[in-house]
């Protein structure tokens, strides 16, 4: 995947998560479709752009969120490699392996995201398993669902034009 | 090629990575003064992006209600919810004014019962992250906003500002884990502390476990913070466990809906001096 598409993904990602999530689903939604595009595109790109994806989201997260700037880029960056090394050295095209992925990669974000905060003792997380189960599963859904829509994308455009040349 | 050569030795380019971060994070964990200006031009920057991207899905969304809809019901029902917002915020005062007068306390504080200023403001964008309760709103410094003022809907208290740039601000609402506001049980004046629990819940705590208070009972803001003007409804208590301990467990159900949000009051007038001014355990974060 070339850097400036992964850009846009990321931008994307952002614009939805801030704004129009606000529409969709109320603004409560336990989504992070910015960690969604970094599992993607490493499993997609490989370790180091999964990596670099993942810092950079994660450094423009954290400065618009209120927290401090560098542990989610961390988190992310960590989580990009991981499972960009995950896709290289096994098989992670069927469905049901991706869903685990989105799923372990959202519980290891989230371990070592809170895990900092906590460490650093700058922000307290009591009881969050049932938050960060449910953002597992949100954010499967939608990688999973982003996969179907981006992999469908060709045969799409080639019937398309297929339909076209015939008439 | 240079860059070839880099791609290829992964290790060391996860290590530089990594120590990057570390020294990003350890640097602001050791200087804890204002905000990190990297931190406030990425903000700054990127509000605008969720003004255009708040712009064209409000532009999408007015069209199509504009074009699908009744014209003049519309405008006539925007009006008669900006009258009920206006006359919501009335009866708060008005409530609390009531409850004040009930008291001795009336006689004392009469004197400070100003009007309070404040400014609409829309709400452009939601939380980044969802570990972090904040909003967006399209009011900055350029009108006068400041970080710590109080934001307020007709339901009540939504949070304060924690980030003001010049044309748009953060808002820190207050079911955030870090927010807090002091508060009081209305009917019963018992004192205590609202914090934000993540979800959508609030949780009081230094509450005398002797202290009078049942499901049912209005919570209000307390004014002790210096953040929050005195006697503005938080919500509702929705549970109350009388542990063995000295204080009481107190769950309260909010009485803004802060999924719905879509424009908000900031509080421009600064508390009155005569309420003492405490830090809640949101201004240490």
């Amino acid at each position: 995947m070339k850097a400036a598409g992964v850009l846009t993904a990321i931008a994307l990602a952002l614009a939805l998560q801030t704004s129009l999530a606000r529409f969709l689903i109320g603004g409560t939604a336990a989504l992070d479709l910015v960690l969604v595009v970094v599992v993607y595109v490493a499993l997609t790109s490989g370790p180091v752009t999964g990596m670099l994806a993942g810092s950079a989201a994660g450094l423009v997260q954290d400065a618009l969120s209120s927290g401090t700037l560098g542990i989610g880029g961390l988190a992310k960056a960590i989580v990009g490699f991981g499972a960009g090394v995950i896709g290289q050295q096994f098989i992670v095209t069927a469905a049901f392996p991706r869903f685990v992925m989105f799923i372990a990669a959202t519980l290891v974000h989230s371990a070592l995201f809170m895990g900092m905060y906590v460490l650093l003792g700058l922000k307290e997380f009591p009881s969050p398993w049932a938050a960060v189960l449910s953002q597992a599963i949100g954010n499967a859904v939608v990688g999973i669902v982003a996969f179907a829509i981006v992999e469908s994308l060709p045969g799409v455009m080639e019937r398309r034009r297929f339909r076209r040349s015939s008439r | 090629m240079a860059v070839i050569d880099i791609r290829r030795r992964t290790g060391y380019l996860f290590l530089a990575v990594v120590v990057g971060h570390v020294i990003l994070i350890s640097m602001q964990v050791t200087t804890r003064r204002g905000v990190p200006m990297l931190q406030e031009v990425i903000f700054g920057v990127f509000s605008e992006v969720q003004r255009g991207a708040n712009g064209i899905a409000t532009g999408v969304r007015t069209s199509w209600q504009n074009y699908f809809a009744l014209q003049q019901v519309q405008e006539e029902n925007e009006r008669l919810k900006q009258q009920l917002s206006t006359l919501q915020i009335r009866l708060q005062r008005e409530r609390s004014l009531a409850q004040q007068s009930e008291s001795l306390q009336k006689l004392l504080e009469l004197k400070t019962g100003s009007e309070l200023s404040t400014t609409a403001a829309n709400v452009i964008a939601g939380g980044a992250s969802p570990e972090f309760r904040t909003i967006t709103i399209d009011k900055g410094t350029g009108e006068g906003v400041r970080a710590d003022m109080a934001v307020i809907s007709p339901a009540g208290i939504v949070g304060r500002v924690i980030q003001p740039s010049r044309r748009a601000a953060k808002i820190q609402l207050l079911i955030d884990r870090n927010a807090a506001a002091g508060a009081l049980v209305e009917r019963t004046r018992a004192q205590g502390v609202v914090v934000g629990t993540g979800v959508d819940q609030l949780r009081m705590d230094y509450v005398s476990g002797s202290a009078e208070v049942k499901p049912g009972d209005t919570v209000v803001t307390s004014g002790i913070d210096g953040i929050y003007p005195k006697g503005f409804v938080i919500g509702q208590i929705q549970s109350v466990r009388r542990g063995a301990g000295q204080y009481s467990s107190i769950v309260i159900q909010p009485a803004v809906d802060f999924s719905a949000l879509e424009a908000v009051l900031i509080v421009l007038t600064p508390p009155s001096p005569a309420e003492p001014a405490g830090r809640g355990k949101d201004q240490d974060h």
